[in-house]
């Protein structure tokens, strides 16, 4: 086997480790629409770390931990429904991005490849980054599991009983964060979302405690990064949405198993 | 701060308002909760009671006034009801055992106290209105609080259900000795076992054990002579059972009517 498809399959396999737990979070809380303004949002980092000449990944992170801590303290006090409000994020940042790499004329970026994924682009350094950022997120979940559990089934008795909710909430986005600024090389920015929420919303339907879903789902996301990989190199298709289309017949499956069951 | 001149007291509440924008919704009101008793907070809708009650737990932030806990007591709280969302798969007993934390109580003890051991398997989803109180309750039971607060322990339970729960309550605080800070609207079945009744319309109307109150002029005032009447003691006569739905579970009798 090719060692570029190795490094892109390690490096897939290590962001769908980490999507599965925070995608269950992120299907319970109803956070789909915020993980996408984040995603979004990221392309501005992207013509950040060009602009600053930072490394993209930390210009990401930076961006996405900036944008979930104004969405929180936004949220706090209400002036917009929230939706209005991440759509206003997503897509004002989405276009600031799209103008500043615009000016950007000394450098050619192909945007494409943010926006989509490039996979197969993956470098051993990417690999390494993907590990232990994954591994440092997942440590601090689990961690904090019983308790951002606890606050998203109940957050006035989570409050009750003593959980520091604010400090979870915050804890929450910021893991939502690394999550996008790690995928977006996986399946691009504007497929990050799906990659959270398509194989939770598959361990669902087969899951019958939250861990158990948090570990089906992340299979199934694994799986999903591995034969999306071995189809687009059989046919020749981008990556990316390869591994989301592999995703989505995963989910449709079962959903023709539950639907006859 | 100390603990208002009562050394049991687990709750104080001193001249506590609570205002949403200029509304006030809790007008300087006054109430001690101590240990074993039980308090309940009677009024109309949008007189207060939730917020009142928020208010003492710490989850609404008083706009003047004061809220004092004893230090470290644990409190029991049982929402009016909770919706789980249908993506997160949660059983009754791993509900139960989200609320504990440090371990306190086996929470298939708590769920057989209610009366509610088979639903330990139970997804959350599937609970009835009675049910998910039941479970609700345990889950408060399991903490081992020395406080319980209950709002609207019994709504949407037919009266039948309600006498139920609140004998489970009576008997919870008999055996826990567990202070009860209650919050109903029931106008009819205020519980023998209530100590004390305090009638809330963003003010304190009155206060006082439930046959003082009946007499009040300003509970007659506020619920009008008819209604307030008929408040007193629970005394349900039964011809027939009932099940945790609150259905009767073998047929009623001839004539037998359900009330409620």
């Amino acid at each position: 086997m090719d060692e570029f498809l190795v490094r892109a399959a390690l490096g897939g396999v290590g962001v769908a480790v980490l999507a599965g737990p925070i995608g269950c979070f992120v299907v319970w809380r109803r956070m789909a629409y915020f993980g996408a303004t984040l995603s979004h949002a990221a392309l501005l980092g992207v013509a950040l770390g060009f602009l600053l000449d930072l490394d993209l990944h930390l210009a990401i992170l930076a961006v996405c931990t900036l944008i979930s801590l104004g969405l929180y303290l936004l949220d706090r006090n209400p002036q917009l429904a929230s939706d209005t409000l991440l759509g206003i994020l997503a897509h004002s940042s989405l276009a600031l991005g799209l103008v500043l790499i615009g000016l950007l004329d000394r450098i050619r970026i192909d945007l494409l490849g943010y926006l989509f994924g490039d996979v197969l682009s993956v470098s051993w350094t990417d690999v390494v980054w993907i590990w232990v950022a994954a591994a440092l997120c997942l440590a601090l979940l689990g961690r904090l599991w019983t308790r951002l559990l606890t606050m998203t089934v109940h957050e006035d008795l989570a409050r009750v009983e003593g959980i520091a909710v604010e400090r979870m909430r915050l804890a929450f986005l910021l893991l939502v964060s690394v999550m996008v600024a790690l995928s977006m090389q996986i399946v691009g920015l504007l497929l990050t979302v799906s990659l959270l929420i398509l194989p939770p919303a598959t361990a669902r339907r087969v899951a019958s405690s939250p861990e158990q879903m948090a570990c089906i789902a992340t299979a199934l996301g694994c799986v999903s990064v591995l034969v999306g990989l071995a189809a687009s190199m059989a046919w020749d298709t981008p990556a990316g949405p390869t591994i989301v289309v592999a995703a989505t017949v995963l989910f449709a499956l079962t959903s023709l198993v539950a639907a006859r069951g | 701060m100390s603990a208002g001149g009562d050394d049991t007291a687990l709750l104080c509440l001193r001249d506590l308002s609570v205002r949403f924008g200029h509304q006030p919704a809790v007008d300087h009101v006054d109430l001690t909760v101590g240990a074993a008793e039980i308090v309940t907070i009677l009024g109309p809708n949008g007189s207060g009671k939730t917020t009142l009650v928020r208010a003492a737990l710490g989850l609404v932030t008083p706009s003047a006034g004061t809220v004092w806990r004893r230090p470290g007591a644990r409190m029991g709280y049982v929402p009016q009801s909770i919706a789980v969302d249908a993506t997160l798969p949660l059983t009754a007993g791993r509900f139960v055992r989200l609320g504990q934390g440090e371990g306190v109580f086996d929470p298939l003890a708590a769920l057989t106290e209610v009366g509610a051991e088979h639903l330990v398997d139970a997804p959350m989803r599937g609970l009835s209105g009675g049910e998910m109180r039941r479970v609700l309750l345990a889950r408060a039971l399991a903490r081992a609080p020395d406080l319980l607060v209950l709002d609207e322990p019994t709504a949407g339970v037919d009266v039948a259900g309600q006498g139920e729960m609140y004998r489970l309550i009576a008997a919870i605080r008999d055996r826990h000795r567990c202070g009860v800070l209650l919050v109903s609207h029931d106008l009819h079945l205020v519980m023998a076992a209530t100590d004390r009744v305090l009638c809330l319309n963003r003010h304190v109307c009155c206060t006082g054990t439930p046959e003082d109150i009946a007499d009040h002029p300003e509970y007659l005032q506020l619920f009008g002579p008819r209604l307030g009447r008929t408040l007193a003691v629970y005394t349900h006569q039964h011809d027939h059972a009932h099940d945790l739905h609150g259905d009767v579970a073998r047929g009623p009798a001839p004539g037998a009517t359900r009330v409620g």
